[in-house]
């Protein structure tokens, strides 16, 4: 049985299809990349597996779980974490205290044993903050431990945004544009990291990119996505050089560049 | 510069992080111990009052500082932690049992008539808020028999191990008590803030997104916040009935909420600190100006009495915060140290926050 299940789902805003009867599966242990064009509709995908939206058809299951039946918090609860493209930090906290909040779903105390702060959650504030400081270590984020995010230039703060999502402890660890707006280097240190979460870690990872450099590197498989629609899946290669794929990003000055897009599309927003 | 080596996380999770800072506020708690000894019966008066507003602070601030969600209500939690307590201390209930109920009955009836407004935000929320503290007066009134209304009602003393303790008979013991309230509530907030209810908290403040997608419940959290907000609002609000010694429907108006939520941005949003700053301010400034006129009518014969000063003072100083120093007098206090540990390298821009990032209200 696959890890994750999308069968015919289609989420539509107003007139807009952005997920168009879109199935796909993803195995356990994999690294599955979403990619295609801006306004392809992948991070849609990602709210739905977030529950933040209900498709208006389809099914999801996440091991064994109907996803579709819970409240977007009980979705950590299955393992599974996210990022997002746009950064969701908790701003006016340190890196520590974001982590620890990863850790929410892991806690063990209630309202009352909080307020007198028992022996029991002591001993659980200590295991919370080993399980961080792995975390930390993991990640080379000692430096950045007691500062605060409102502070952190944004290639940290992405780093953060993932720590904050492995302190969960997922099964799945789904990743929103992992490399965007990163320097090159900055990009080597994801791909490599990305490497170790899946192979060391075991988890599985269901990444969006544009940089077909780091989709190529590290995923096993690829699903492109156009308009809402699954146009081809296979392995980066066999993807890239689809007919469907490259005809979608005609226009577009081919698929490698295409990395660059999301940014551009920022600058003109702001 | 102070160099702290952690040899343990114990030192993050305790409640003071070294001996230096344990050894301050155990100074603090002397002093304020010994307060009785050096000050006569009336600015004790006044340092209960300090206390008492501070707990009522640190309610809000809860909410407001630490969760994020303004409110304008919260004197409406303190007459209801007020007349509860009356109530029951009239009923026969012994004060150590009817006092901390009050608190509870205030925390649950303010949860169950908030519940339904706490999916807004910001300033709706504050205007939804804002009507339950116009009403409260009228409810005040309607309630009549229970609450005296208009005529209001005497507050009975406090009876303690055989002691009756009231502000006026006995006010270095209501100090005491008012004291004893203050280091408890003091102790539960920061109990909270370094276990994981408090820490979804501040995640529920920063990013509700977020929040749920680490698995916090936004509804249910939020309710918990609220409840123990206003039930720390409720206990100062029964303090506050036995200072004054008789309520009535004007005792907990609007103004006191007002003011409760300028005490909390003067002090320093965001920090437990500021709502003593804040309290403080608003204490001392009816006091240090009380003392001003008397001293000009007696050696200059000059009288000064405009109606409002009070409250146009503690305006000013809330908006001079609100431009100069988000942060409140905490984060003054905060500068001012760093830039002694750190003299003379201190660097005008320290405190500035790197350009914000560009962020859509769409999920992405
Ligand atoms: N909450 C929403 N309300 C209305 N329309 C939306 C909403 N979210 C997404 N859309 C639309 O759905 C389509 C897919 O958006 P989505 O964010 O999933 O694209 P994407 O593939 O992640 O693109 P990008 O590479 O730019 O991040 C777009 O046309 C977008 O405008
Ligand atoms: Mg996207």
């Amino acid at each position: 049985m696959s890890l994750l299940e999308l069968k015919n789902v289609t989420q539509r805003f107003g007139g807009v299809v952005a997920v168009n009867d879109v199935s796909m599966t993803v195995e356990e242990g994999e690294v599955f990349a979403l990619v295609g064009p801006n306004g392809a509709g992948k991070s849609t995908v990602f709210n739905l597996l977030s529950r933040f939206y209900t498709p208006a058809e389809g099914t999801i299951r996440f091991n064994g779980h109907d996803v579709l039946a819970l409240a977007p918090d009980q979705v950590p609860d299955l393992g599974i974490a996210r990022t997002f493209q746009n950064i969701e930090l908790f701003e006016n906290s340190t890196v520590l205290y974001n982590l620890l909040i990863g850790r929410h779903r892991h806690r063990t105390s209630n309202m009352f044993t909080d307020l007198i702060f028992t022996p029991g959650v002591r001993a659980a504030e200590k295991e919370h903050r080993e399980a961080v400081e792995e975390v930390i270590d993991f990640l080379d984020l000692q430096a950045y431990r007691d500062k605060m995010i409102a502070g952190l230039p944004y290639g940290v703060r992405k780093v953060v945004e993932l720590g904050r999502a492995l302190a969960t402890k997922p099964k799945l660890l789904l990743l929103d544009e992992p490399a965007s707006g990163l320097s090159v280097e900055e990009t080597q240190d994801m791909a490599f990291w990305i490497e170790d979460i899946q192979k060391q870690m075991g988890i599985t990872v269901l990444m969006v990119e544009h940089d077909m450099g780091l989709v190529s590197a590290v995923s096993t498989r690829v699903m492109a996505l156009a308009e809402g629609a699954e146009l081809a899946t296979g392995t980066a290669v066999e993807v890239q050089s689809h007919p469907a794929v490259i005809e979608a990003y005609l226009g577009t000055s081919g698929i490698q560049k295409a990395g660059h897009q999301p940014n551009k599309k920022k600058d003109n927003a702001a | 510069m102070r160099f702290v080596f952690k040899t343990s996380y114990d030192a993050d999770i305790n409640w003071f992080k070294h001996k230096y800072q344990a050894f301050w506020y155990v100074l603090l708690l002397a002093i304020m111990l010994a307060a009785p000894l050096f000050i006569g019966s009336y600015f004790i008066g006044e340092f209960a009052l300090v206390l008492i507003f501070s707990v009522a602070a640190m309610g809000l601030m809860l909410l407001t500082g630490h969760t994020g969600l303004p409110s304008l209500g919260h004197a409406a939690f303190m007459a209801m932690g007020c007349f509860a307590n009356v109530l029951m201390l009239n009923a026969g209930i012994p004060w150590l049992i009817a006092f901390p109920l009050s608190g509870i009955i205030a925390g649950l009836a303010g949860t169950l008539i908030m519940l339904p407004v706490l999916r807004l935000h910001g300033v709706y929320l504050a205007l939804a808020t804002l009507a339950l503290s116009i009403l409260i007066a009228d409810i005040v009134v309607l309630a009549e028999p229970w609450t005296g209304g208009v005529a209001g009602m005497i507050v009975p003393p406090i009876s303690l191990f055989g002691q009756e303790i009231d502000r006026f008979g006995t006010p270095f013991l209501f100090y005491y008590v008012c004291l004893a309230v203050t280091v408890l509530v003091v102790m539960l907030y920061r109990n909270l803030l370094r276990s994981p209810l408090g820490r979804s908290f501040l995640a529920i403040r920063d990013s509700e997104v977020s929040a749920q997608a680490m698995g916090i419940h936004l509804a249910q959290t939020k309710a918990r916040s609220l409840f123990l907000s206003a039930t720390f609002a409720g206990l100062a609000g029964a303090l506050f009935g036995h200072s004054a010694g008789y309520v009535n429907s004007e005792t907990f108006d609007l103004v006191l909420s007002i003011n409760l939520l300028i005490m909390i941005v003067i002090g320093g949003l965001g920090f437990m600190h500021g709502a003593f700053l804040g309290a403080v301010v608003y204490t001392v400034i009816p006091l240090a100006l009380a003392i001003f006129r008397t001293f000009l009518q007696t050696a200059f014969d000059i009288n000064i009495n405009i109606p409002g000063m009070e409250a146009g003072i503690f305006a000013g100083i809330l908006i001079i915060m609100l431009l100069f120093e988000p942060m409140g007098l905490y984060g003054v206090w905060l500068k001012l140290r760093t830039y002694f540990e750190l003299f003379p390298f201190y660097r005008k821009d320290m405190f500035k926050r790197q350009k914000s990032y560009l962020k859509t209200e769409r999920v992405q």
